[in-house]
């Protein structure tokens, strides 16, 4: 199992686009991959999952995967939460 | 039999066709079931159906909405095959042995209010697109009609209890003939975008979804605000006539687009539209409008999830810019009051009207303000751009705004980046207290727009939505008709011009006295200006100015209306 933390940059949290983008980028990863918000754990395939966390901007989140290309999986996501997923 | 039911006219026009129900309650039997696997079977299908729907609608919005609209569906997609969603329906199916709908209903319905437990109102509203996709795998559960607006393929008049920005944004005007609502009044969203897409209409008529179901036929009479069920063969053959003469009507006012508004003694004034995007142009040129007196920027900020960019507002401004050829007042945001932003988490107010709002709330977000200032600046460089600030009501607003559009130009000095240096800027004469120091306003702001609609709340104390209270709003009260010639007065004093934007410049039994206290620009919904040129044509401004003097000195808005009805 691989896991990372990061921090929400834009400021409107993570609303609905840029929760599809990351079910998207979580989807297209064999691994089961999961988001963990205060305490709370949900899959990050599930939008109805993601968004249920309310998570907003400055939030710390970790990002876990377990399986094959579980490295792969967090690496991505990490880097697509951390660069705002292409907002200003 | 055919049922008639009473509402308020709000935009003119006779229709009918065959009813389109929307929303409404699915219902449906909660069972206990054996076949557990053939359950999951009817699930993976509905999921499916409501998959090819919803694909087919989002790219039907997309081809002839935008991208933008068509994010709304791409994320109902994603809801509708949640693996999470899914999962709950399979476990409540296998350990609960309930059948698939209520297994779909339950399992959205945690969803759904788990969002509105949280502590951030935008979340809390996209419960509302997780319950759109629980009902629509219900209908494909049901076997029911699940007809989206943007896919509507016959001519049909909708009725619903209120329509929402998102559903009359994917209105087809080919297709819907008219609206019927049972809430509103003439001053709703619904009624306000039933005029601007020229669609008869008729809100506030209660007890329309009692007993009505798609299919049925239906007359929507925008004129006199009456809707029927069902019509007879008599009731339709009267409302054909009507409809023609109505488009007689139409066709004559439409020979004087033309025509200049001037009186029998050659008085001219300005008569202009007010839009809310650039789709609403061609509206305006139809019906002869010289120009934009109201474009309400805030559409450019709703229905969205994030602030518009510069970029975006630029292009929007400057298409209405290159398009009009004529002035174009830009009102900077108006955003509070009944347009919230979920995006920006604005916090709940008691007196939404009284607080937080357009230019207040632009004064205490610059880095807001300037943005949109920056761009309505650019577009200036390609058409009569005029800047115009909603909410103002003391002088220090408008200096405070005034200073920060000094900041912005002299960025853009410095940018080398072109702009109009002698664009005017006024501001929305619309709070009791700058009508009041209309005189000390008009030294500093280069023209006067009356917005009535708010004016008449606030002057009144009236709640423009609440209907039980209606009768009390009143534009021909006399303190709005004293209010109104000393605002005038105030900015001819100084050389300045004054206009009016409001749902009273657009009302052609006013037109004489606003015509008489001198008002220089009358803007409106598009299809208000050839009655109301009509009017002005038809008389002199000698006549106007002693009914004007006449309604001035009336006790009681019943004598006023009197007077302005001879």
């Amino acid at each position: 199992m691989k896991k990372d933390t990061v921090v929400i940059p834009n400021e409107t949290g993570l609303h609905a686009r840029p929760a599809s983008m990351l079910v998207d980028e979580a989807s297209s990863y064999e691994s089961e991959v999961k988001i963990e918000y205060e305490g709370q754990e949900v899959n990050a395939k599930s939008i109805m999952g993601v968004m249920s966390l309310g998570i907003s901007q400055d939030a710390e989140i970790v990002v876990q995967a377990d399986g094959q290309d579980e490295k792969e999986a967090v690496a991505a996501i990490v880097e697509l939460v951390s660069e705002g997923f292409g907002e200003e | 039999m055919s049922q008639e039911l009473t509402g308020v006219a709000a935009s003119p026009g006779v229709a009918s066709a065959e009813v389109l129900v929307l929303e409404g309650e699915v219902e449906y039997e909660e069972r206990t079931i054996e076949d557990t696997a053939g359950e999951k079977k009817r699930l993976k299908d509905a999921i499916a159906k409501s998959k090819k729907q919803l694909e087919k609608i989002k790219a039907k919005v997309k081809r002839e909405i935008g991208d933008q609209k068509a994010q709304i569906f791409a994320a109902h997609l994603k809801a509708v095959e949640d693996p999470e969603l899914i999962k709950a329906v399979e476990t409540k199916i296998d350990q609960e042995q309930i059948n698939a709908e209520a297994g779909v209903d339950q399992a959205i319905e945690e969803f759904a209010s788990r969002l509105e437990a949280l502590d951030n109102e935008y979340m809390q509203e996209r419960a509302g697109d997780f319950r759109d996709v629980g009902s629509r795998i219900l209908k494909n559960l049901l076997g029911l009609n699940t007809v989206s607006l943007a896919e509507l393929d016959k001519e049909v008049i909708l009725v619903a209890r209120d329509l929402a920005p998102s559903d009359t944004a994917q209105i087809d005007k080919e297709l819907v003939q008219g609206f019927a609502t049972a809430v509103g009044s003439r001053t709703s969203h619904t009624a306000i975008m039933a005029r601007s897409m020229e669609i008869p209409a008729v809100v506030g008529a209660t007890g329309i979804l009692d007993d009505i179901e798609t299919g049925d036929q239906m007359i929507v009479d925008g004129l006199d605000g009456t809707v029927i069920v069902n019509p007879s063969d008599a009731e339709l053959a009267e409302y054909e006539e009507k409809a023609e003469e109505y488009a007689q009507r139409k066709k004559r006012l439409a020979e004087l687009k033309e025509l200049p508004a001037e009186t029998t003694d050659g008085h001219q004034v300005e008569l202009v539209a007010n839009i809310g995007t650039p789709a609403d142009i061609p509206g305006a040129q139809d019906n002869g409008a010289e120009g934009i007196g109201l474009y309400r920027s805030e559409f450019l900020y709703m229905d969205r999830d994030s602030l518009p960019t510069e970029e975006e507002q630029f292009e929007a401004y400057k298409e209405v810019a290159e398009k009009i050829d004529g002035p174009i007042v830009i009102r900077t945001m108006d955003i509070g009051g009944d347009k919230e932003l979920p995006y920006l988490d604005m916090p709940e107010e008691m007196n939404p009207f009284l607080g937080y709002r357009a230019i207040r709330m632009c004064l205490d977000k610059p880095e807001i303000f300037k943005v949109q200032l920056r761009a309505i600046l650019r577009a200036s460089a390609y058409g009569q751009v005029k800047i115009m600030y909603p909410m103002i009501s003391a002088v220090e607003q408008l200096r405070e705004a005034n200073q920060i559009l000094a900041e912005v130009k002299e960025e853009l000095r410095e940018e080398n980046i072109a702009f109009d240096e002698d664009l005017e800027v006024g501001m929305m004469i619309e709070v009791p207290a700058a009508a009041m120091v209309a005189d000390i306003l008009a030294k500093e702001a280069d023209f006067f727009s009356i917005g009535t609609n708010d004016l008449i709340q606030y002057t009144t104390a009236t709640d423009r939505m609440n209907e039980q209270i209606a009768d009390l709003y009143q534009p021909f009260h006399p303190a709005l008709l004293r209010m109104i010639k000393r605002v005038v007065d105030a900015a001819h004093e100084e050389g300045k011009w004054a206009g009016m934007c409001g749902e009273m410049a657009g009302d052609k039994r006013l037109a004489p006295f606003l015509l008489g206290v001198g008002l220089d620009e009358f803007s409106m919904s598009a299809v208000s200006i050839p009655e109301v040129k009509d009017q002005i044509r038809n008389m002199s401004l000698e006549e106007a100015e002693e009914l004007a003097e006449e309604a001035l000195s009336c006790e009681t808005a019943q004598e006023v209306r009197e007077v302005l009805s001879n």
